[in-house]
């Protein structure tokens, strides 16, 4: 290692300082930290660290105000977009975002969520799913793939006797409130760009006050999935992008032309 | 012909030995080091230094974001 290149001149990327040095309680490998970064990366570089306001959701995520350097708030399980819209109208000149999981926003919060769509509130969310619920030992979500292993469908998810995955995204995106709509993923460097790319587009959308901008992440759940990080990102792009195809979905209140038909 | 020489330092403490960096490096830079940090995980490390071009790609794909990243165009 040429160590004459390591001064302050040459430095091209380091920790932005919006998130703290505590040591994240995620699984190697996890995808929430990079969506935590991503978070923290487009705050500091949009210098709105003061002016933005988190709501925490119940998973594994549950811990992000202890990584995040702003003000956050934890709701019930599923409730941070009727939180989120409380603090967006008492402080509307706030930056105002939700972080959840898919157990969070699309099972026990669907109604929550569905609402501050269409009631078109101008705030960001960020939706990871990862096909579990991590947090309390990877149970079937209502996002998890047909014949899916879970520890609550052992022998893959049946269809006939569990029902279909609910792709919450693709509904949202329906909704007259919603503004930007779109599907990313965080497990390789283009990839980590393009999110990061529409994580700033969901924030800037709260000064055009069109409605609500969600962004989801499909990502990886490695220790539910018992897979090593490496392969459950393997994984994932084999069979979680299939169903779940990583694109935009709705760009400034127009579905792209694939989700028209 | 000037060459962009790049070096990462990773806080191997707070390295989970996920290795998702390993994959992320074009130029085949990153492994994990033979030793444990003081939570037994494996860390990364640069084992081909030379190659390093500085480009960043196994930082921003780090879930713990424990690497910096260095970058000098050498003539
Ligand atoms: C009212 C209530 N019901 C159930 C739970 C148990 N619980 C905790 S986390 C969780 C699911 C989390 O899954 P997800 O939102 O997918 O997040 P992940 O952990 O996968 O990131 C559940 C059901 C709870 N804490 N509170
Ligand atoms: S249990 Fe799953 S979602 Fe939770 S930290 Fe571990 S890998 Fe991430
Ligand atoms: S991606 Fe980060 S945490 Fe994972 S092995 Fe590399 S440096 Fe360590």
């Amino acid at each position: 290692m040429d160590k004459t290149i390591v001064k302050a001149g040459n430095l091209v990327y380091r920790r932005t300082p919006v998130m703290n040095d505590n040591v994240m309680h995620y699984c190697p490998g996890c995808g929430h930290g990079t969506v935590h970064r991503l978070i923290a990366e487009v705050i500091e570089e949009m210098d709105i660290q003061s002016e933005t306001i988190g709501i925490a959701p119940v998973g594994c995520s549950v811990l992000i105000y202890n990584y995040l350097e702003i003000d956050m708030q934890e709701a019930a399980h599923g409730r941070a977009p009727a939180l989120a819209t409380a603090a967006k109208r008492l402080m509307p000149e706030k930056y105002v975002f939700t972080y959840q999981g898919d157990g969070d926003l699309a099972a026990i919060g669907t109604a929550e969520t569905i609402h501050a769509a269409n009631r078109g509130e101008d705030i960001s969310v960020f939706f990871i799913n990862n096909g579990i619920y991590g947090m309390t030992g990877g149970q079937m979500a209502p996002t998890t793939l047909p014949g899916m292993v879970s520890s609550t469908s052992p022998y893959g998810r049946d269809i006939k006797m569990m029902g279909n995955p609910l792709k919450i995204t693709e509904l949202v995106a329906r909704l007259p409130g919603a503004y930007f709509v779109t599907r990313q993923a965080v497990h390789t460097p283009s990839s980590v760009r393009k999110a990061k790319k529409a994580i700033r587009r969901a924030f800037e959308n709260q000064t055009h006050k069109k409605g609500l901008s969600l962004v989801e992440i499909v990502s990886n759940c490695n220790s539910g999935w018992k897979m090593t990080p490496v392969e459950a990102n393997k994984w994932m792009v084999d069979n979680m992008f299939p169903f779940y195809p990583p694109g935009d979905i709705k760009l400034n209140g127009k579905l792209v032309n694939k989700e028209k038909e | 012909m000037a060459k962009v020489k790049g070096v990462i330092i990773v806080d191997k403490e707070k390295c989970k030995g996920c290795e998702l960096c390993i994959h992320a490096c074009p130029t085949s830079v990153i492994s994990m080091s033979g030793e444990v940090n003081a939570k037994g995980y494996h860390f990364a490390c640069m084992k081909n230094p030379d190659a390093c071009t500085g480009c960043t790609n196994c930082a921003i794909v780090c879930p713990d974001g424990v690497i910096m990243v260095y970058r000098e165009k050498k003539v």
